[in-house]
């Protein structure tokens, strides 16, 4: 069985979702947001989570430009990774743009992409 | 509460040995171990064997039995795994056994086979320290985890790659004369900022090196000590270990390290001392930016001021607070599963005199590893102390 035949409930449906431009995250009774999969809550430990939508489009915390990679990416360097925050959550994903036109704080949209060495899908950022 | 009497320690040279074995590493590190310390493999009571990823190195898990036979030894044997923080967690672990008095004699030991997966297969390995789902298959490794710290640092508390630079010439100096560093060659800034980029804004030179070696140590109770005239004059004195979310972008913060701020909190308490009393440091500079956020979260500065402590001078072998007078990982060599091993034994040689930069810390009485699993999801940090 390769990997990709392998599926992995919760993330699974959460890129779907992604992709489908309907982002959500779990949430606790305390409003505590986080990516699934997840059993309890990792900020309470509460069991009450319930599927919430987050917004798109979100504020680039921090990138790199990536020029040696897993095997997973070897044709895909160079490649820019951000980490973006969406309302209470955070995504690390692929930034669709030129590392000179990226900066800290920069709006950017949520999507979905994939790996050009594999074909897996992966979370892109496009600049707003 | 007890401490734990370090007896012996041993080191391979770090380095390229694509050739060499887990097994063989660790041999010869656990013998120099043993004969360092002077005792007969019969008293070893325990063995604690630090390794990130033997499977994926060289198909082999189940270290513990393997490293015993290959260091000649009968003794219960348990691998022990927090990525780069194993080494760190087994000292752990065998701190805790003769404290305790389930244990008399320990070895532990770690040990990682790198060069033989290449430079992309040694990224891949380690990245299995990130979070599969939303960091590893989004195509994050760990210079480009801490690129991300260091980007988010700068936009947060200024700073820059020289400044960062300044963190690598130090720790390549440090190593210039130890026989057993990987890169026994100083560096300039120049060098730091020109080098071919391996995540920006983490160039080669910001990067520890892929490194094949092993470390050992053995401690011992005191009682031990004294009943068998050994001579200990180094000892594990406090012991404390943090946790944190294991993916970077779920910390509430990414330029701060709870986690070892948790475990240096705890190490502290546990050794009765404040960072006040402490001489100097060997801590985890995996990456540049990875030695400023350690002196961050141990306390010697505040959040956002340690980035110039290695260019102000501060840190430096002459400084008042010297930071990896080995070399650290950046020049000293990372082989990740020895790596928090390996700190004790550099420590313990800077105490007893016999380490190439052991006249910057003649008088010191109180020193403190830290040693970082991934983007420091794990830390454990260790207070060794010139025994009484």
């Amino acid at each position: 069985m390769s990997d990709d035949e392998i599926t992995n409930d919760g993330y699974d449906q959460a890129l779907d979702a992604i992709e489908n431009g309907e982002p959500y995250a779990l949430e606790c009774p305390d409003g505590h947001q986080s990516m699934p999969p997840r059993q309890v809550c990792p900020e309470c430990g509460s069991d009450d989570l319930e599927e919430v939508e987050i917004p798109t489009s979100g504020e680039l915390l921090s990138y790199n430009v990536t020029y040696v990679p897993t095997p997973d990416f070897s044709d895909d360097v160079p490649f820019v990774l951000g980490v973006a925050e969406f309302d209470d959550v955070r995504l690390t994903g692929r930034v669709q743009a030129d590392a000179e036109d990226v900066e800290v704080g920069s709006a950017v949209e949520v999507g979905l992409g994939e790996s050009e060495t594999t074909g897996r899908p992966l979370v892109t950022f496009d600049l707003a | 509460m007890a401490s734990a009497h370090i007896a012996g320690v041993g080191m391979t040279e770090f380095g390229e040995y694509p050739e060499r074995t887990g097994r063989d590493l660790f041999g010869e590190a656990g013998g120099t171990a043993i004969e360092d310390a002077g005792i007969d493999r019969e008293e070893i009571d325990a063995l604690y064997v630090g390794n990130f990823m033997g499977e994926l190195s060289e198909n082999q898990g189940h270290m513990g039995p393997l490293m015993a036979k290959a260091v000649g030894i009968d003794a219960p044997a348990t691998r022990i795994e927090s990525a780069c923080a194993s080494g760190g967690m087994a000292v752990r672990q065998a701190v805790k056994d003769v404290r305790n008095g389930e244990a008399d004699v320990v070895l532990v030991g770690g040990v990682e086979r790198m060069h033989n997966m290449g430079t992309t297969g040694a990224t891949g390995g380690l990245s299995v320290a990130a979070d599969d789902l939303w960091e590893i298959r989004q195509g994050i490794t760990f210079p480009g985890a801490y690129a991300l710290m260091a980007q988010r640092y700068f936009a947060v508390h200024g700073g820059d790659r020289e400044d960062l630079a300044h963190v690598a010439v130090k720790n390549h100096a440090n190593a210039a004369n130890n026989p057993l560093a990987q890169y026994q060659t100083e560096i300039s800034v120049e060098k730091v900022l020109d080098a071919p980029p391996v995540a920006l804004p983490m160039g080669l030179f910001d990067s520890s090196p892929i490194t094949d070696g092993a470390a050992a140590t053995v401690l011992v109770s005191e009682a031990y000590a004294e009943e068998h005239g050994l001579e200990t004059p180094v000892a594990i004195t406090g012991t404390g270990q943090g946790t944190d979310n294991l993916a970077l972008a779920e910390r509430e913060s990414m330029v701060r390290t709870p986690a070892t701020e948790d475990a240096g909190r705890r190490a502290y308490e546990d050794a009765g001392i404040s960072k006040d009393d402490v001489d100097f440091l060997e801590v985890h500079d995996c990456f540049t930016i990875a030695e400023v956020l350690a002196i961050e979260g141990l306390g010697f500065y505040e959040e956002g001021e340690g980035i110039t402590a290695a260019r102000e001078g501060e840190t430096t072998a002459d400084g008042e607070l010297p930071v990896n007078l080995s070399g650290g990982l950046k020049a000293k060599g990372h082989p990740v599963g020895a790596t928090g091993v390996a700190q004790i034994s550099e420590m313990t040689k800077l105490f007893r005199g016999d380490h190439v930069n052991s006249d910057a810390v003649e008088d010191a009485e109180v020193g403190l590893t830290h040693n970082a699993g991934g983007t420091v999801a794990s830390a454990v940090v260790h207070v060794l102390e010139v025994a009484e």
